[in-house]
């Protein structure tokens, strides 16, 4: 196990075309770390840069202190599991997980001990005699973990490795990667798209975006104080709704948020001080789903009642999302799946301003 | 009628025919039966330019010379004791597995070479490594005959320039018969050589960086997952290329004509020498009948491998 350190490390095609523009990281020994981002947001070539399937412009990866440039994949002590598995069709389950100790001369009884340990961990003993083509798609993926395991590396690094997979046996295998990886605690960097892989799975998430890291944080941390809009907008499910608005005097010599001529509400005086010194300027208000209410009467004090007509409503069981449209800017409601709402109909509602964000819309900074 | 249990006479034919049609009309929507159908042309082409020529030849080749009688397989015993046609047992079996074998590793050598040639360039050395195969064999053959000649030739010409003496080309049974497989596998080689290249463009990228990661060298990654991969590839172009080499008349027939004393015939040329030219028709289709079940033995020990490693690596 190790420490993993990434110094301005650029990565330029050729044409020109920067995938990663100069990125600093630092992940701690036994971490699992998630680079999650959009498509082409460099985060894939940066997990290949650390494996050493990518060649680096310029910059440093540590790996243990030692810079590994020019070190050769074999030669870095870390595994990977790729997004097709990439286990070898002619050889059988155990072959493939025995195959890195084959090649590193390994005494034939530490093999054995070595997948059988695996197999066990991954709950794949009955399969080590079949051949990859006989597994579902959820066994090929432990199968590509086991090869991982059995080597005891240094590194882990795992390439958007659930992306092949249904949605339940998503989720399912989530859970397994977080449990050997509990079990093993080997150093993980962990790449994927899906946001919420990041958020259940990482100690701490790194967001990319065009090639730069856009925050680095544990998930919570980027939930509640995301430090740009795209990571605002990109960390949570439903994404957070962003309006245009303007901050202004309020009431009682308090500030307020001006969204449109009918919807003014007022900013928390804990908040004030923060925002004061954008009175009169043009802003972005930041607000999730799930910190929009139906109003009630017999709700918290001082919450201003909005009221907007309802254009969709989608039930899912446990919660229920209303879409509105204000001023042309969508927003979405996460409600009490009691409610009422039906499309066309006007709903009331109120806003938990004690968790609302601001941004400056040139710059996308949370301020 | 009206109990339902007596039918008019009258009343049963139309109902029988109209069963009739309706039995036809499913026979000929089922699937197999259209199937069937379809490659009906193919088959009555197979059946009247392969089935039939392989009987006729199989019939041919137990008759007398004159055509008159019946001998059995006496002709194949009579071949079998002539140590002409041992030297052309062994000359085909030669000819055909040591062109075949420098063909697959020349291929898979130029493939290689190839794959890793980027782009453009290699759409170029592509199409020039292909000429070989692409010109009809028999006017490179003649233009080999020519380099060969043991006055003019060009390799001849450069011996002497290096200072050697002129070497018979192929007036010599050993250095004939290196001649003939040295053509064979001047052009048989790009077609290996392009059917390898396939192979290794469908071998998925992963599969290699994995097995960077497991620590495999480039000797490994080749003997572990290149050769693996590409064996069904391997095995299906040797067969084919078994096959066409065991048959192949052109080469021999126009570089040396089976000589110098008979050292380079192999089983089409002497079957034509035996059959057309000296007029033993029955005893040319039993020389040339003798690649059968050695070309059967092979493809069938080939096929049940590829069949076998198909089943275990289709994902």
């Amino acid at each position: 196990m190790a420490e993993v350190s990434i110094r301005k490390i650029v990565k330029e095609y050729e044409g020109g075309v920067q995938a990663v523009k100069g990125i600093d990281l630092d992940i701690a020994d036994h971490e699992f770390v998630v680079l999650v981002g959009p498509s082409g947001c460099g985060k894939s070539t940066t997990l290949r840069m650390i494996a050493g399937l990518e060649e680096i412009t310029s910059g440093e990866i540590l790996i243990d202190g030692d810079v590994v440039n020019d070190v050769p994949p074999r030669d870095r002590d870390i595994a990977m599991v790729f997004q097709n598995y990439a286990l070898y069709p002619h050889m059988s389950v155990f072959d493939n997980m025995a195959f890195g100790l084959k090649l590193r001369k390994f005494p034939k009884d530490e093999i054995k001990r070595r997948v059988d340990e695996a197999a066990r961990i991954l709950d794949i003993v009955p399969l080590l005699e079949r051949k990859p083509r006989a597994l579902s798609g959820g066994q090929r993926q432990r199968v590509a973990m086991g090869r991982a395991i059995v080597r005891n590396p240094k590194v882990f690094l795992f390439d958007e490795p659930l992306s092949n997979l249904d949605a339940k046996l998503r989720v399912q295998m989530r859970t397994e990667i977080k449990k050997v990886h509990q079990t093993v605690r080997t150093t993980t960097v962990y790449v994927t798209h899906d946001q919420i892989e990041a958020m259940t799975l990482a100690d701490r998430v790194v967001v990319m975006n065009g090639g730069v890291i856009e925050q680095v944080g544990t998930p919570n941390d980027l939930y509640h104080h995301p430090a740009t809009r795209f990571v605002a907008g990109f960390i949570g499910s439903p994404a957070m709704n962003f309006l245009p608005c303007r901050v202004q005097d309020g009431a009682n010599g308090g500030l307020a948020v001006r969204v449109t001529d009918t919807i003014v509400v007022p900013i928390p005086p804990a908040r004030a001080d923060r925002y004061g010194a954008f009175k009169g300027r043009d802003m972005v208000l930041g607000l999730r789903p799930e910190h929009l209410f139906e109003y009630h009467e017999q709700g918290k004090p001082n919450w201003t009642r909005i009221d907007l007509p309802v254009d969709v409503v989608e039930p899912m069981g446990m919660e229920t999302m209303v879409h509105f449209f204000v001023e042309g800017a969508p927003v979405c409601a996460r409600v009490d799946p009691a409610t009422h709402a039906a499309p066309g109909e006007t709903m009331p509602l109120t806003a938990d301003l004690n968790q609302m964000h601001l941004m400056e819309p040139d710059t996308g900074r949370v301020v | 009628m009206a109990d339902g249990t007596s039918i008019p006479i009258g009343v049963m034919t139309p109902r029988k025919s109209a069963a009739r049609k309706n039995t036809l009309r499913a026979f000929s929507q089922r699937k197999s039966t259209i199937g069937f159908l379809l490659c009906l042309p193919l088959i009555l082409l197979i059946a009247g330019f392969v089935i039939y020529p392989a009987f006729y030849a199989i019939y041919l080749s137990m008759l007398n010379k004159k055509m008159t009688a019946f001998v059995g397989f006496g002709n194949f015993t009579f071949l079998l004791k002539r140590h002409t046609f041992q030297l052309v047992i062994f000359q085909s079996c030669l000819f055909a597995v040591t062109s075949v074998v420098l063909k697959a590793f020349i291929g898979f050598i130029l493939a290689h070479l190839m794959h890793n040639i980027p782009g453009t360039r290699q759409r170029i050395w592509r199409g020039l490594l292909l000429v070989p195969w692409v010109i009809p064999l028999a006017l490179s053959t003649l233009t080999w005959w020519w380099m060969f000649d043991p006055s003019y030739s060009a390799f001849n010409y450069i011996l002497n320039e290096l200072g050697f003496a002129n070497v018979p080309w192929l007036g010599v049974g050993w250095i004939a018969r290196f001649c003939t497989i040295t053509v064979n596998v001047w052009y048989g080689t790009p077609f290996f050589m392009i059917m390898y290249l396939a192979a290794l463009k469908s071998v998925p990228e992963q599969l290699y960086e994995a097995a960077s990661i497991d620590g495999a060298s480039a000797t490994q990654k080749l003997f572990f997952v290149t050769l693996p991969m590409m064996r069904n590839i391997i095995s299906i172009t040797i067969l084919f290329s078994l096959i066409v080499t065991f048959a192949d008349f052109d080469i021999v027939r126009i570089l040396t004509a089976g000589g110098p004393q008979d050292m380079t015939h192999v089983f089409a040329t002497y079957a034509f020498q035996v059959g057309i030219q000296s007029g033993d028709i029955p005893l040319g289709a039993a020389v040339s009948l003798f690649m059968f079940p050695i070309l059967a033995f092979a493809a069938f020990f080939v096929l049940r491998g590829v069949t076998q490693r198909t089943k275990e690596i289709a994902t």
